[in-house]
């Protein structure tokens, strides 16, 4: 097989080869390393490449006798890229800040151990906005991402490394971070799926924490059953995360492919009557309404939801996030890891000012603007009006949410009101970034399940996301009409969204 | 409505502990403005009779068995420092002069 062959597969399907002894784990990323050296120069998705220990890795699996591999999930010998928020031991870990330049961590993260435990080789880490503080990757302090479909354009973020990694065939899968969309929205503007699982369905030890009550990592891929393979990976009770549900991953797989046979009858589907109007492009609005047509000629019943308190969604979020974000990156204080800068000569040489100057020197411009309104946030004085009324809020979305599942079994939306904008089109206003997550945001708050799968090109050419979001713990009820509506899409387009993807960077690769 | 001043812009980094620049304090002070603006709607329906969520999925507390586990080495716990000294983290002094 030529590496273009290997490389345009799905996951299942390069899987599937591995057990037909028709390619070997070694072939696999031997295939996509080259794809990353030929697609880095235009992409710029990984900040660091860990071939070697990869391929150590995949020799690792290969060697394994049929009983040992007849005993590791379905995905075994199929490598994975990493977002650099997770971290890996004996492989530099940075979150994309200054502050954590050179740090190799010592330990694995929880997710890491169970890849690693699989059989799956990590390819490298990913690109990803500093501390997952952004939504288009371009507040790394390392490098901006390119966006596959236009290298013009941003990817997305904050895992828009890990989104550009698996649209550019980089690596067939990816682990990101989703605390206010940070996985589906870069999903949305790649072409690729990305999913937030239940908050606690997957263990967050060793997630380099953002907003703790938040933040969720889950898997990117390009096809619904490659996600699933993957979060029953992944997910599952960890004693090290005291959030962690203490039960087993969720049937993603069975519904999945149960979806596949694209009978949707007697589902009831929830348009969530907020998620629209001003601010959503034509193009993405035309896109989900196709999407939503499909689900009902797939025997779906299809009725419109509201959720009144979701227009207040983002500011609880904008008061919790940077809250949480200001206690936790507490933590770098340049004396157990990471940078430490001493002050100027004529500053004493205090360990207070030490943490002062290193802070000032190792933290980007949007991560210090999150500590500063969350200290403010959390200060006494308004603690109970910000952060206590943000909690209240949080309270009554949970409570839309529950009503809307009485009613349906899952709601849809769009997952960006945009499609993938040109870089430097909103970092000069903060708030025009930020209103890009509106829906992404409520799942976060909510602590539901949500998943982001292309829904088709816009008028402008560029990928538009559909949304899926189920209740709490039932992550596999979404994976059904997600897989159903992907294979109705995939037989309309007479294939997978990608085939209108250019690749230059393909062209000419080994045999 | 709260408005940032210089001054609590000033005040705040010192709290987190961020030698903020004079331009960076100018900038935060314009952005926060209008974060804060956008955000303080929360109020309206933030009333006394609606409890606080602080975890999304309500978990029991509950104990595990006590096993012991080999932790990480000294060496392996030092090994990020900025400056070590005999298995030790050395730490600027913590006092001023005076």
């Amino acid at each position: 097989m030529s590496t273009t062959e290997i490389v345009t597969l799905s996951a299942a399907e390069m899987a599937a080869k591995v057990k037909a002894k028709e390619v070997s784990s070694r072939e696999l990323v031997e295939a996509h390393l080259e794809v990353i050296e030929a697609a880095e120069p235009s992409v710029k998705a990984f900040l660091k490449v860990s071939g070697d220990q990869a391929l150590e890795q995949a020799d690792a699996f290969d060697a394994k006798s049929d009983e040992e591999k007849a005993q590791l999930p379905e995905l075994a010998g199929v490598p994975i890229a990493i977002k650099d928020m997770i971290v890996t031991k004996g492989i530099e870990t940075t979150a994309a800040s200054k502050i954590l330049e050179g740090w190799v961590p010592p330990y694995d993260a929880t997710v890491i151990k169970k890849l690693k435990a699989a059989g799956m080789p990590l390819l490298g880490k990913t690109n990803l906005d500093e501390f997952a503080q952004g939504s288009s990757t371009e507040h790394s302090a390392y490098q901006t991402t390119h966006n596959p479909w236009d290298t013009e354009r941003v990817p997305g973020g904050s895992g828009g490394g890990s989104a550009a990694a698996v649209a550019a065939f980089e690596a067939p899968l990816a682990l990101g971070t989703d605390t206010g969309g940070s996985i589906r929205q870069p999903g949305s503007l790649t072409g690729t799926v990305g999913v937030k699982p239940t908050y606690g369905g997957v263990s967050r030890f060793g997630a380099i924490a953002m907003a703790s009550s938040l933040d969720q990592i889950g898997p990117c891929s390009r096809t619904v059953l490659d996600a699933a393979l993957l979060q029953e990976v992944i997910g599952g009770h960890d004693k090290r995360d005291s959030t962690s549900i203490p039960e087993g991953p969720r049937p993603m797989v069975a519904a999945a492919r149960e979806g596949m046979k694209r009978d949707l009858k007697g589902l009831k589907v929830g348009l969530i009557k907020e998620l629209g109007g001003e601010g959503f492009q034509p193009g993405v609005m035309a896109r989900f309404e196709e999407g939503v047509k499909k689900l009902e000629e797939m025997g779906a019943e299809v009725t419109e939801v509201s959720l009144p308190h979701l227009p207040y969604s983002l500011g609880a979020y904008y008061i919790i996030m940077p809250s949480e974000v200001s206690s936790n990156l507490a933590r770098y204080d340049g004396m157990r890891y990471g940078l430490r800068v001493m002050p100027p000569a004529d500053v004493p040489q205090t360990a207070a000012n030490m943490m002062a100057y290193t802070r000032e020197a190792g933290f980007g411009d949007e991560v210090k603007r999150r500590i500063i309104l969350g200290t403010y946030a959390l200060s006494a004085g308004y603690y109970d009006a910000w952060y206590g009324s943000a909690q209240k809020v949080r309270t009554l979305i949970i409570d839309d949410f529950k009503k809307a599942f009485e009613k349906v079994d899952v709601l849809v939306g769009p997952t960006s009101p945009v499609t993938a904008f040109k870089f430097g089109e909103k970092t000069e206003d903060p708030m025009a970034m930020y209103a890009i997550d509106i829906t992404t945001i409520p799942a976060n708050l909510a602590g539901v399940p949500a998943m982001s799968i292309p829904a088709g090109l816009s008028d402008d050419g560029l990928p538009v996301g559909f949304q899926f979001l189920a209740p709490q713990q039932r992550d596999e009820a979404m994976y059904k009409p997600a897989a159903a509506l992907e294979a109705a899409l995939e037989e309309d387009w007479n294939g997978p969204i990608w085939q209108s993807l250019k690749t230059p960077w393909l062209d000419g690769l080994g045999k | 409505m709260p408005t940032f001043t210089k001054e609590e812009i000033v005040h705040l980094g010192d709290l987190a502990r961020i030698a903020l620049t004079d331009e960076e304090i100018t900038r935060l002070q314009g952005d926060l403005n209008v974060i804060a603006e956008s955000i303080n709607k929360v109020q309206e329906i933030a009333t006394d009779d609606v409890p606080p969520t602080a975890n999304p999925i309500p978990l029991e507390a509950y104990l595990r068995p006590d096993v012991p586990e080999t932790p990480l080495t000294q060496e392996e716990a030092i090994a990020g420092a900025p400056v070590s000294e005999a298995g030790m983290f050395v730490a600027p002094r913590i006092l001023g002069e005076e």
